[in-house]
């Protein structure tokens, strides 16, 4: 028999614990969002493919054979592809995460579970779509003949670490958009900025020999050490790993991360009358 | 009496609400202020909307217990507080002051369908709202099959749910939660929609969960569900529970909270001709009602159980008219037909042309209504086709006597019947 005392200002307790009792609404959730984004489409699951391809070839095609920016050795499309995988998981993982709360007003507002599942397993979908990108990559490496270094062993780390930066920065916009409607404009002029601030199209290399000055201030950007990491992890040595950036992605997502839990679980009690 | 399951103390609620301020500010202003003293401005402005907000305490010091096996129900006007009450409950929101104690999984349902996705099918949202509610996958798939049956959408699982009728969405959102089987459950007015079959439906599933000793915590204004399914009635206003008792009286006290300001007649001589509760496309042709005792005295309000009443209702026809008949209905408090007096039942009743002034005596030998409070309705038909009615003419009081001659009489139901009873010593039984 599962006792239950509520009362003013003494919920944590048993919040964990729920968490792992209701595991398998994560499960639910993430699998309700898979089916409903391709319901009564045509090409169903195959606009997950042809969305990174398009972008690829237009990254490609502006940096590369227009700006002619230098691709340290490597085919540039395999440049581009590989900032762009982390990318992509990080721009829609923050962006669905950020909308999860808000689209899923109804249940926060009738229904009672941990409110943290419903971001949580937001970012999940995002995972979906970043493995389908990964084989994509894989074709592409074949279709270069171009054999990956052995640093990918630590490829799953930097996925860990992206994953904590959408994560830390979609539970801040989350709980911040459950009061404050202003962030459903931010977020994707934010995610658009950045796509253009963060080396996606481009080497952080570029940065170092034109910029050394500012070097410091682009890699406040968690995504630089991110994306420079999974370089360093697919296409080898030839991309230096600048490790204060990786040093501040690390100590930025850890920050982003904790200090995002802590104001989510202050502002969850709220989220029912102010949704 | 068991330990409680549910154990409220001292429970509030306080919302804020915020206020639009009176005057606007001209755009221009807004500019200029803003302009001149930016800071100063940001702040005021972020004061005043601070100072704008009121406190509303939807729910203020709610104490209550409710013991294992207990069907409770929960009444009381719109905003009385009873939703914020299971919502603060389902741990939807959190309470302000006061502490609740549960014992046992409980589970909510405060709307029907919720978490239904409306591109999904059928078949995918009974899983999704099965988990919702809390249940584990393997739950889901083993009570599949009772779930669609209750239902009765065979034929439509694998469409998508935003093409099905609105009977048919609230049918499968109230199987999932029906088959839910906590031991602490709480229903929100979910019955408000849905066919009579339906709503008999979910009755009879809340029939069961009591039959297996769940607790129910119900809300409803469905008066006659809750009266049939409740052992014990709270009643609620602006926040605060004020009656806790057997489900009758609950009912009772609230409705008399809810009584027009229509100076109650007890009396035995009832003006008919300007009453209230008349429709008003009906001509008065209804006078006056009068009523008697078994003994032929005025009534003075109180009939005892079971006792005879007479009735005099006398009309005044605007046209001659034949086949005329008067009709004497009791009605519950909550508005439910209970018995029906009219004259075409009576054998000897005449058919012939009648016009002007005539009056009806009613004689009922014995009224066989439990104790309580009735509404009295009277009626004229001309060829079986009512052309003047008053709807609650008057209130009865019926009150205990010794119907049986033992002393007791029972206080739930509606009805004392004329029972007798024997027991056969130790034989098994024989077709008597």
């Amino acid at each position: 028999m599962n006792e239950l005392t509520i009362e003013a200002g003494k919920t944590e307790r048993q919040y964990w614990r729920d968490l792992w009792k209701y595991r398998e609404l994560f499960y639910f959730l993430a699998w309700r969002d898979m089916l409903v984004r391709y319901k009564q489409t045509v090409v169903g699951v195959a606009w997950s493919v042809i969305r990174p391809l398009l972008m690829l070839i237009v990254l490609t095609v502006v940096f590369g054979k227009i700006g002619k920016l230098p691709s340290g050795g490597v085919p540039y499309p395999l440049l581009v592809f590989s900032g762009m995988l982390p990318w992509l998981f990080f721009s829609t993982a923050l962006t669905e995460c950020g909308n999860s709360l808000v689209s899923n007003s109804n249940l926060i507002s009738k229904i009672y579970f941990p409110r943290l599942v419903v971001p949580a397993s937001s970012v999940i979908v995002s995972l979906v779509d970043f493995l389908i990108s990964a084989l994509i990559l894989v074709i592409l490496l074949f279709w270069y003949r171009f054999i990956p270094s052995t640093n990918a062993v630590f490829l799953p780390l930097f996925v860990i670490l992206a994953f904590g930066a959408s994560f830390g920065v979609g539970l801040w916009i989350a709980a911040l958009m459950v009061e404050y409607r202003d962030f459903r404009f931010i977020v994707p002029f934010v995610v658009q900025i950045g796509m253009y601030i963060s080396p996606v199209g481009f080497l952080s290399s570029l940065v170092a020999e034109r910029y050394a000055r500012y070097q410091w201030l682009y890699s406040m950007n968690p995504m630089v050490g991110v994306i420079d990491g999974f370089r360093w992890c697919i296409l080898g040595g030839e991309q230096a790993l600048y490790w204060p950036a990786l040093a501040l992605a690390v100590g930025w997502v850890v920050v982003l991360t904790f200090s995002g839990i802590w104001y989510f679980r202050r502002t969850e009690r709220t989220f029912a009358d102010v949704i | 009496m068991s330990q409680p399951v549910i154990t409220v103390e001292n429970l509030s609620k306080r919302y804020l609400i915020g206020h639009q301020r009176a005057r606007s500010d001209g755009f221009r202003h807004v500019i200029e202020a803003a302009l001149r003293a930016p800071f100063k401005w940001f702040r005021s402005r972020h004061e005043e909307k601070q100072r704008q907000k009121e406190e509303f305490w939807a729910l203020q010091n709610v104490s209550f217990e409710v013991c294992e096996g207990e069907v409770v129900g929960l009444i009381g006007r719109n905003g009385a507080g009873k939703s914020t009450l299971l919502k603060v409950l389902s741990r939807i929101t959190e309470p302000t002051t006061g502490k609740i104690h549960l014992r046992g999984r409980v589970a909510s349902l405060l709307e029907v369908g919720t978490g239904f996705h409306q591109e999904l099918t059928g078949r995918e949202n009974i899983f999704l709202n099965g988990a919702i509610l809390g249940m584990s996958r393997e739950e889901i798939k083993r009570k599949f099959d009772e779930i669609v049956a209750f239902s009765e959408i065979e034929k439509f699982l694998d469409t998508p749910v935003k093409h099905y009728s609105s009977g048919m969405y609230v049918r499968l959102a109230f199987s999932v939660a029906a088959h839910l089987d906590p031991e602490i459950l709480i229903v929100d007015e979910v019955l408000a929609v849905g066919d009579v079959t339906f709503q008999n439906k979910c009755l009879g599933k809340m029939e069961e969960a009591r039959a297996r000793s769940r607790t129910v915590l119900f809300v409803s204004h469905n008066l006659a569900a809750i009266e049939s399914f409740c052992s014990r009635g709270i009643v609620m206003q602006q926040g605060q529970v004020v009656f806790n008792g057997p489900c009758k009286d609950a009912i009772q006290f609230y409705l008399q909270g809810l009584r027009d300001n229509q100076t109650e007649s007890h009396s035995d001589v009832i003006d008919l001709g300007a009453a209230a509760g008349r429709p008003p496309k009906y001509r008065p042709q209804l006078k006056k009602l009068e009523l008697f005792d078994g003994n032929h005295q005025p009534l003075g309000g109180n009939l005892p159980a079971g006792g005879g009443l007479k009735a005099l209702i006398h009309i005044e026809l605007e046209t001659p008219s034949a086949n005329v008949d008067a009709e004497l209905a009791f009605f519950s408090l909550s508005g439910q037909r209970l018995c029906t007096a009219h004259s075409a039942y009576e054998p000897n009743s005449t058919h012939e042309r009648l016009e002007g002034r005539q009056v009806f005596v009613c004689q009922i030998p014995s009224l066989p209504l439990v104790p309580g409070e009735y509404k009295i309705r009277v009626g004229l038909d001309i060829a079986l086709r009512e052309v003047d009615c008053v709807e609650d003419a008057t209130r009865l009081t019926v009150i205990q006597s010794d119907f049986y001659g033992t002393g007791v009489i029972p206080t739930q139901g509606s009805f004392l019947l004329q029972n007798h009873w024997t027991l056969n010593c130790g034989q098994e039984a024989a077709v008597l």
